[in-house]
């Protein structure tokens, strides 16, 4: 690691005063990617905001048709939370299927959105379920949030308070691990509800997460797995990789999925 | 036995007594050690696989805050220090000496592989010492890198080595050539395959570390540091390197958190900290990260062969021919020279009566890791190319893959295999029929069915292997090449109250011998275990010793001890006899007590130790006060472990993934000191061979030389939920060559387990040959060829 100067502010407004001062701050959550990559020495921020002292940011509430997680919420939270297991029991499956245990008890909502590595669960979820991402600043329509491989539409200095997930009417999540990372090679996200019907993919596209039209047309008409049995999708723009070529990824989401229409039943 | 030693003797599953120190973080591991005044040392390594050093600008890291010294290869070599060694000499066919390129501490002109050590910065802090090193200005011209095994002999391959012509190190063979082609010319079918064996990285759960010292009142320097046989490299840093004159260089291995080889090798780091600690005046501490050990640990295997059995109409092998090419890497390693040679030629018969065998193996060079012994070394590419092809014959022939085997085991003993070993004992088909049995084979064909209708693919795999262990009688190795002998010491030492200390030149890494070596003294001595320390790992305090490898370290280094105790038996009865005025041949020795045979006197242990000391009225001439005795054991022959692990898999055809349902492994070694010890082994041994066959590779891009798997984000290790639970049995026979009939288990499950694996895989898809790891990928691919190839015919 290289020097920084560390701050573990109280409340949001501290933590955005922070931010606005400091040349090239970072904002520090779980730690399970930023850390890891400052031991690495692959970036040299001059201030590590830790919002992991901000009460108002751990939180999860059920409330009408929707749950709100706050972002600081860690997975292992999520994974067994009463309410997430009652409205959205396939979001608490996919929680409890990140990493393990050490990670899933260190890691949050936010950090994972935020850094929105293309083979993350969340940002699946958050596509597949029609997520708001409320910030600092702002209200972010999942749709818009996750713009490619690392990057999403925050801006400097904005913080993401919480997730809002809409309760769907059937909805499961199915992950290809990569064997060795175990993140995920594919996963699947499909759900069905006010939003219509969503099919999610990530860890197969190279832009990270993205959306299957064709399946969720079929789906829509015929909410089985069949439906999506026969739909595949391009492998150009998947990843290729020592773990598996983009034919491999583009036989797998139409597996997966298929899997997840049967799982959600 | 004494009831205090009953529960703890040879065949007791005693729970293992460092294991307490271990799980309570009490361990003393090179890292835990400080000492006053110690300054932190930090590599700069090549971000290149091959490129020549223009020039090192180390100016403005000598003034960063907190640097003591930069030093690069330049101040090695005005020192005198010379270059790492490879510690056995391989001869080629046209009986030239293989050739061998210089390996320096620190790189001098050229790098040679991502990771070679080009400079080292010592600082009062590792962070100080990282800091500066991103200081250090190298020049490097970029040079093309040869990375591929196919080609890197091919005469255009950029040269690693200007000694080594075509990359080529040696051009080895062994067997009976003529008797091969003869062999073959008769035969009615021959098999042939091609073989991959994966190149594996060893990730023990400690990375290596140091800690450099010099005394400048003594001129004594010390060396703490993670190996598995600290003598070896005091004697290699001495003789061969020239740190220091060995009694003037002590090397210390405190506790250390695993090997599985990669700490035999005596590397440029740990020498660098021992060499700078004078130059500096200060003590110098160096801890790989996990990044750091991916680079630069020896790797293992690597290998890609040729293979054709021979046949005859009844399915009976006849003669085998092999051609191998071994990846050495960028440099020899410390015993890199031995592995694909006389570990791995040597064991190309099996279980197998086969008249005929001819094995080359050509050693290469790439502008990758050195690549050297890792768990099992050269049997398990022994074992897998065997055991591979025995199947595939099975396969062809439409013999049955049990009795195929039946058919060829060697069967009386001793046998003189065509490939040197001489197989002592041994009684294959007894583990056949124990395995067989365990798995329930005659159920597989239902089970498979059942799988079928679940829409999986059920196969089943064999593996009867052998390996050849307890390095190593002397004479036979060095004959082979070997620079050192490979016998084991021990020194026993009864203190006066009665308990004892036994020092002994093997070193534990995980393997339990604080509790399997005590609980040997235990029983022939009678003592609880709790009064038996064992000392090893300190140049110190132990005179010499060999370390640990080889699943060696209870058939030589328990051996030595078994012959001290011999000698300790024999002066505590000359005591005995003194103190009960009786004739020695009158004195028995059973549980601990000492009686005059055919009277009831008796002297207890405790009251003959104190004695041995008090040394009153002892006749001098006839009896030295004291009971400390010390041995030396040289093996008469190697050991033969042997096997049969029978894999079942189940195969998800639409995703590639493969469970493994049963897996079951029986194995004959010998005399057992404690079996849950053993089990263990066998578990982690399984476990990394499960790990080669499905999960694990060292992966090298083809044109960068980049090391592509440098992390666990892409070098996977198996995870307990990857494994099933075993199944273990075991036979027995006992081995006739070292008094204790031991064989040797430390690496039985990582050399049978791979074909075992793959053989299952295989058999489940119907199809020849998947390379390792057969990820799901692979499986994939090879599901999708294999049906469009049915859909073809
Ligand atoms: C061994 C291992 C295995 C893993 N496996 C998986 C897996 O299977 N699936 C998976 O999805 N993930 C996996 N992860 C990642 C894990 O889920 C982390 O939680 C995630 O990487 C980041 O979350 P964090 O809270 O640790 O964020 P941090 O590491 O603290 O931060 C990550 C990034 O997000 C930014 N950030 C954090 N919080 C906010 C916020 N509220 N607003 C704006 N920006 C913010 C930070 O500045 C930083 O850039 C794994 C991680 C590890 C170490």
């Amino acid at each position: 690691m290289y020097q920084f100067n560390y701050e573990r502010p109280k409340t949001l407004a501290d933590a955005e005063a922070l931010l606005g001062k400091a040349d090239d701050p970072k904002i520090l959550a779980g730690g399970q990617t930023l850390i890891p990559t400052l031991k690495q020495r692959l970036a040299m921020p001059s201030d590590v905001i830790d919002i992991g002292g901000i009460k108002d940011l751990d939180f999860i509430r059920a409330e009408g048709d929707a749950i709100m997680i706050g972002a600081a919420t860690r997975h292992a939270t999520v994974a067994q939370s009463a309410d997430v297991k009652k409205h959205n029991p396939a979001l608490a499956a996919l929680a409890g299927g990140i990493g393990d245990p050490a990670v899933r008890h260190m890691g949050t909502i936010g950090g994972s959105i935020a850094n929105n590595d293309p083979a993350a669960d969340y940002p699946a979820a958050c596509l597949g379920l029609d997520a708001k991402i409320h910030t600092t600043k702002r209200l972010i329509e999942a749709d818009e949030f996750f713009k490619g491989m690392f990057e999403t539409a925050l801006q400097d200095g904005e913080i993401i308070k919480e997730v809002t997930f809409p309760h769907p009417e059937k909805a499961a999540y199915m992950k290809f691990r990569n064997p060795a990372s175990r993140y995920a090679m594919v996963g699947v996200f499909v759900s069905r509800g006010p939003w219509g019907v969503r099919v999610a993919v990530t860890g197969a596209g190279q832009n990270g997460v993205f959306r299957v039209n064709d399946m969720e047309e079929a789906l829509s008409k015929n909410w089985s797995p069949e439906a999506v049995a026969g739909i595949k999708v391009p492998a150009t723009g998947l990843n290729s990789d020592l773990h598996g070529s983009a034919e491999y990824r583009a036989h797998l989401v139409t597996v997966m999925a298929k899997r997840a229409v049967a799982a959600a039943g | 036995m004494s009831d205090a030693a009953s529960g703890e003797g040879i065949g007791q599953p005693v729970r293992r007594k460092e294991d307490y120190r271990f799980i309570t973080g009490n361990g003393h591991y090179t890292d835990d050690i400080n000492r006053p005044r110690q300054t932190f040392a930090y590599f700069l390594r090549s971000p290149h696989a091959h490129a020549r050093i223009k020039s090192i600008d180390t100016s403005a890291a000598e003034a960063a805050p907190g640097v003591v010294a930069v030093f690069t290869g330049k101040h090695v070599a005005n020192d005198g220090i010379g270059g790492l060694i490879c510690g056995w000499t391989v001869t080629s066919k046209d009986g030239t000496p293989m050739k061998v390129g210089p390996h320096p501490i620190l790189a001098l002109d050229t790098v040679r592989y991502v990771g070679d050590h080009v400079a080292m910065v010592v600082a009062e802090t590792l962070a100080d010492a990282r800091a500066a090193a991103e200081l250090i200005e190298v020049d490097y011209e970029a040079l093309p890198a040869t990375v591929s095994l196919s080609s890197c002999q091919d005469g255009k391959a950029p040269q690693v080595h200007a000694e080594a012509p075509r990359n080529t190190c040696f051009e080895w063979e062994l067997g009976n050539k003529a008797e091969t082609e003869a062999a073959f010319a008769k035969a009615d079918r021959v098999v042939k395959l091609d073989l991959k064996n994966n190149r594996l990285i060893p990730n023990a759960m400690e990375p290596r570390a140091a800690i450099g010292e010099f005394d400048k009142g003594t001129g004594i320097y010390t060396l703490h540091t993670t190996s598995q046989n600290p003598h070896v490299a005091r004697l290699v840093l001495s003789a061969f390197v020239g740190v220091a004159p060995e009694h003037k260089l002590r090397v210390i291995a405190p506790d250390v958190g695993g090997g599985f080889g990669s700490k035999i090798f005596i590397y440029a780091e740990e020498t660098a900290c021992v060499w700078a600690a004078a130059k500096v005046g200060r003590p110098i501490k160096w801890t790989a990260d996990r990044s750091e050990a991916f680079l630069s640990d020896a790797h293992g295997r690597d290998h890609l062969s040729h293979a054709e059995l021979a046949l005859d109409k009844d399915g009976r092998f006849l003669g085998l021919r092999v051609k191998t090419i071994a990846n050495l890497g960028a440099y020899l390693s410390t015993f890199s020279a031995a592995v694909p040679t006389y570990l791995y030629g040597t064991l190309l018969s099996g279980q197998y009566d086969l008249p005929a065998i001819h094995v080359e193996v050509d050693g290469v060079y790439t502008h990758t890791a050195p690549v050297d012994a890792y768990r099992g070394a050269g049997r398990p590419e022994a074992t897998y190319l065997i055991e591979r092809i025995v199947e595939t014959a099975a396969r062809e022939t439409g013999i049955d893959p049990a009795e195929i085997r039946r058919r060829n085991y060697v069967k009386t003993f001793p046998h003189q295999t065509p490939v040197i070993m001489n197989y002592d004992a041994g009684d294959y088909a007894a583990s056949l029929d124990a395995a067989l049995d365990a798995i329930d084979y005659k159920g597989f064909p239902a089970r498979k069915a059942e799988a079928a209708r679940r829409g999986m693919l059920r196969g089943i795999g064999f593996s009867s292997y052998i390996e050849a262990c307890g390095l190593a009688p002397s004479a036979a190795v060095g004959s082979l090449g070997a620079g050192v002998g490979l016998w084991e010491s021990a020194e026993v030492r009864v203190n006066p109250t009665g308990n004892i200390e036994v020092l002994t030149g093997s070193h534990s890494h995980g393997q339990g011998h604080e509790t399997t070596f005590a609980q040997l003294v235990a029983s022939r001595l009678g003592v609880p275990l709790a009064n038996v320390e064992i000392v090893h790992g300190d140049t110190d305090k132990v005179q010499f010793g060999m370390g640990t490898y080889g699943s060696r370290s209870g058939a030589v280094g328990m051996s030595a001890i078994a012959k001290a105790l011999d000698k300790i038996e024999a002066k505590a009865k000359k005591i005995a006899a003194h103190l009960m005025e009786a004739a020695v041949e009158d004195i028995v020795f059973e549980n601990g007590v000492f009686t005059v045979q055919g009277t009831d006197k008796s002297l207890a242990w405790a009251e003959l130790s104190l004695a041995a000391y008090t040394a009153h009225g002892f006749p001098s001439a006839d009896i030295e006060p004291g009971l400390k005795e010390g041995a030396f054991y040289d093996p008469t022959n190697f050991t033969f472990p042997a096997g049969c692990h029978i894999c079942e898999v189940e195969i998800d055809p639409d995703t590639g993934i493969v469970k493994i349902a049963k897996f079951v492994a029986v194995d004959d070694f010998g005399t057992v000191i404690n079996p849950m010890i053993v089990e263990g082994q066998v578990h982690g041994g399984i476990a990394q061979g499960i790990g080669q066959a499905l999960l694990e590779h060292g992966v090298y891009d083809a044109d960068s030389g980049q090391l592509v798997t440098g992390s666990y984000m892409d070098y996977c290790m198996p995870r307990a939920d990857d494994l099933p639970s075993f199944t273990l049995g075991f036979t027995k026979t006992e081995c006739p060559s070292n008094p204790l009939g031991m064989k040797g288990c430390g690496e039985a499950g990582a050399i049978a387990s791979p074909p075992a694996v793959i053989n299952a895989v295989t058999d489940a898809l119907g199809i020849r040959e998947i390379e390792m790891p057969a990820t799901p990928a692979r499986i994939w691919e090879a599901a999708q060829a294999a049906t469009s190839r049915a859909a073809a015919e």
